[in-house]
């Protein structure tokens, strides 16, 4: 069957609304969660007006938010814990996590291994509408009476157990996400086992393949548990159990009306044992496609490929122990935090062994700095700075000082914003061109980068300093109202300000993304960049079923400048 | 190229085609939800000033009687995957018919037998936490065995016309249903002592 002449019979829906096509599924995931990371964005800009300006009107919009979110334009606390939980949830499980598994593992995975597609399209796509019924329940939840959750988006009962229904919704909205990640990760598991092309033994795996390899073991054994405590949140909230309220609780001076014998660390440690593993399902994606952009563009082998495979392996199996290190302050007992302090400590050198191997491949190589080369380069020290950050956090001494305050903040968000979501910013101005046949704007992408950069470390830099002196993270007024908090409280406005502006700052991608769509650049050849790994070796865009021939693999995936060829790339199909 | 490979026939080094590869994940997932909710139970029963003896409860007859019920329907649902690499629709069939049986009359047992007579006593999930656990555990394992139910049904009705275009494949799905519907068995079989005897 003529694959081409297939699609153009294909109905319209088939072909765009419910494809089974993994690069369609990969672009619907894309689309869906840069939306969400704008609307999640959003809710953050509001909070840091509040956080800046405590108790003052928001300027313009703020009388659109109604009475019972601010009166006055002023924002009222239960808004502000609205705002918070949702962005969270929102960032996390809607944001970062579907576009680097579910687009860029969708997109590029079957085509890096020389499938036709993945393993299971029909459960691709079912995939894609759970998660995108997810996001409308999460969306939905805000019109509610009460409005959307607000305990945070780590949901710690007992608070959670009593908030108003928007929790419920909440959770409903987290097991359609959670049922979404299970199917994706079958998915991508089978694939990568099963699908391989001829020759593709698993050391000539481009490393982008492995992460996200890893990353589906994480999200098929870590986020069950999750599913598991969703359920026995839902059961407190509707049945009327305790499974998370203890014996004795009062609710605003009242007893508690339920059973009790609940104990509410059981909540804690089911939530993180899915979100400690969670954090390395938001990295490693950005770690693989970090490590392509880079191989590429420095135009010689990764130094270090097999390291790295053994750390993301390790990384993955490490980051089922390590999860009570967000607990340290509880009650737990010190034999258990000596445990979990042990353990994450040693989770961090893996993740160093891939960053030094990544730093060490740019020594000699020569560097082309285009766009996704300089949001790739930054990943490194952004990364490099969230990691070491987190290394005081980790120790359950100095965790004392530092847990649940703004230094936390600070620390993760080095992670995900300047880490993980320039990553992912790489990766879109990297693949833009095999999935849409044009180039993105070099111009705009450097306009995008180079502010995204200075602002990312104004916004987050000073929490740092806030947190070492001590202001506690979820305080409505940013800490106006305590005395060790008034040396540090205008770097609020320093926040603040930086996070407005680089909302502007990311004008010149929104823009730049959708012109090239339509008229940027043409690119002449199917590999414009001249890489080696299998996606480049297809048509532009890849049509349906991807490769015209099955492909055989003959080589390693970054054979760059090998001595003796004629090129200085020698892809890997080639004998 | 434009055919999946494997989806039939194993991959060499592998020894799996996709399906049954991943029906092994799914339930690698499901031994993690269960496990949570065990133990769940363990955590909460080991902070428990005071535990009910399960026996003085529940009803061990009808528990042991839904067990047999349940590992008699594993054993004919695998004379129904036998039967078909007989080449024996006829017979499989009438196993598949078995299993579903089987199947409903667990859920009867369960609902109008054990839940129900519950309610009446007023015993809800909120009443204590032995409650909690009892109705959580084995209502999401019902819904399991629903589920199981749904795909059976299918599988006997309609779905069985795979088996005039495509023999091997429709026996593979059987296999994968069965593989799905020892996982609810064995779950079972783990909550059945805990609850009803420890």
């Amino acid at each position: 069957m003529n694959p081409h002449h297939d699609s153009h019979r294909m109905h319209v829906f088939r072909k765009y609304l419910f494809s089974i096509d993994h690069k369609v599924i990969g672009i619907q995931y894309g689309l869906t969660s840069l939306f969400f990371l704008l609307f999640g964005f959003s809710l953050m800009m509001l909070m840091r007006w509040q956080l800046a300006f405590p108790g003052t009107a928001i300027p313009f919009i703020g009388k659109f938010f109604g009475e019972s979110r601010a009166p006055g334009g002023i924002m009222l606390p239960e808004f502000y814990n609205e705002l918070g939980a949702m962005h969270g949830t929102i960032m996390v499980f809607l944001g970062v996590v579907p576009l680097g598994v579910g687009c860029f593992g969708n997109l590029l995975v079957p085509l890096q291994i020389g499938a036709p597609d993945m393993a299971f399209p029909k459960l691709n796509m079912a995939s894609y509408w759970v998660f995108f019924l997810g996001g409308l329940t999460m969306l939905f939840s805000f019109i509610l009476p009460g409005g959307a959750a607000s305990s945070g988006w780590t949901s710690y009962p007992p608070l959670a157990d009593i908030a108003t229904i928007g929790q419920t919704v909440w959770l409903i909205g987290m097991v359609f996400l959670i049922t979404s990640s299970l199917l994706g990760s079958i998915n991508f598991i089978t694939t990568v086992l099963q699908l391989r092309t001829e020759g593709l033994t698993f050391m000539r795996l481009p490393f982008f393949v492995w992460s996200q390899l890893v990353t589906a073991f994480l999200l098929l054994l870590a986020f069950p548990p999750l599913e598991a405590a969703g359920i026995l949140q839902l059961m407190d909230r509707l049945a009327h159990t305790s499974f998370f309220l203890p014996s004795g609780l009062m609710i605003s001076g009242e007893p508690l009306k339920g059973s009790g014998g609940g104990s509410v660390l059981l909540w804690q440690h089911l939530f993180w044992f899915l979100a400690h593993p969670e954090v390395y399902v938001i990295l490693l994606p950005a770690m693989g496609i970090v490590a392509e952009i880079i191989a590429n563009n420095i135009r010689k082998p990764l130094w270090g490929y097999t390291s790295m495979v053994y750390s993301v392996l390790f990384i993955g199996f490490m980051s089922f122990i390590v999860w009570a290190h967000h607990m340290f302050l509880t009650g737990m007992g010190t034999a258990m935090s000596s445990f979990f302090q042990a353990t994450t400590m040693i989770i961090s050198i893996p993740s160093v062994v891939i960053l030094s191997c990544l730093f060490i491949s740019l020594w000699g190589g020569s560097i082309r700095l285009n766009t996704a080369m300089l949001f790739a380069l930054a990943f490194l020290p952004m990364f490099g700075m969230g990691g070491l950050t987190g290394l005081p956090l980790g120790l359950s001494v100095s965790d004392i000082h530092l847990h649940d305050t703004y230094y936390v903040i600070g620390h993760f968000h080095y992670v995900v914003a300047p880490g993980v979501i320039f990553a992912l910013f790489a990766g879109i101005y990297h693949w833009f061109p095999k999935f849409t046949g044009r180039q993105m704007n070099e111009f705009l992408g450097k306009l995008h980068f180079w502010p995204s950069l200075l602002l990312m470390n104004a916004i987050f830099f000073p929490m740092l300093i806030q947190g070492l002196a001590g202001v506690s993270r979820r305080l409505y007024d940013g800490g106006l109202q305590y005395a060790h908090a008034q040396g540090v409280l205008s770097l609020n406005k320093v926040s603040s300000y930086s996070a407005w502006a680089l909302a502007v700052a990311q004008l010149p991608f929104i823009f730049n993304f959708v012109f090239s769509i339509f008229k940027g650049k043409k690119v002449t050849s199917d590999n414009p960049w001249e890489a080696t790994t299998l996606e480049w070796q297809t048509p532009t865009p890849p049509g349906h079923g991807n490769f015209e021939t099955t492909p055989t693999v003959y080589r390693g995936p970054y054979e760059y400048s090998v001595p003796g060829a004629s090129r200085d790339f020698t892809p890997q199909n080639e004998p | 190229m434009d055919a999946i490979p494997y989806t039939v026939k194993a991959r060499e080094d592998t020894g799996l085609y996709n399906a049954r590869l991943g029906i092994w994940l799914f339930l690698a997932s499901e031994v993690m939800l269960f496990g949570a909710l065990f133990a769940t139970y363990v955590i909460l029963r080991l902070g428990a000033l005071h535990w009910p003896l399960g026996a003085s409860l529940l009803s061990i007859p009808l528990g042991t009687f839904n067990t047999v019920v349940l590992i008699s329907s594993s054993v004919t649902m695998v004379f129904a995957w036998v039967s078909l690499k007989e080449k024996n629709l006829g017979k499989y069939k009438m196993y598949m018919g078995f299993t579903i049986i089987l199947a409903v009359l667990f859920i009867v047992v369960k609902l109008f037998l054990e839940y129900i007579p519950k309610f009446e006593h007023h015993l809800y999930p909120g009443k204590s936490t032995f409650w909690a656990i009892y109705f959580t555990l084995t209502g999401l394992h019902a819904l399991h065995v629903l589920g199981g139910i749904g795909v059976n049904t299918y599988f006997w009705g309609p779905g069985a016309n795979m088996w005039q275009s495509e023999p091997e494949r429709f026996t593979n799905r059987i296999e994968i249903a069965g593989l799905y519907w020892h996982f609810v068995d064995l779950v079972w079989i783990f909550l059945f002592p805990i609850l009803y005897l420890l």
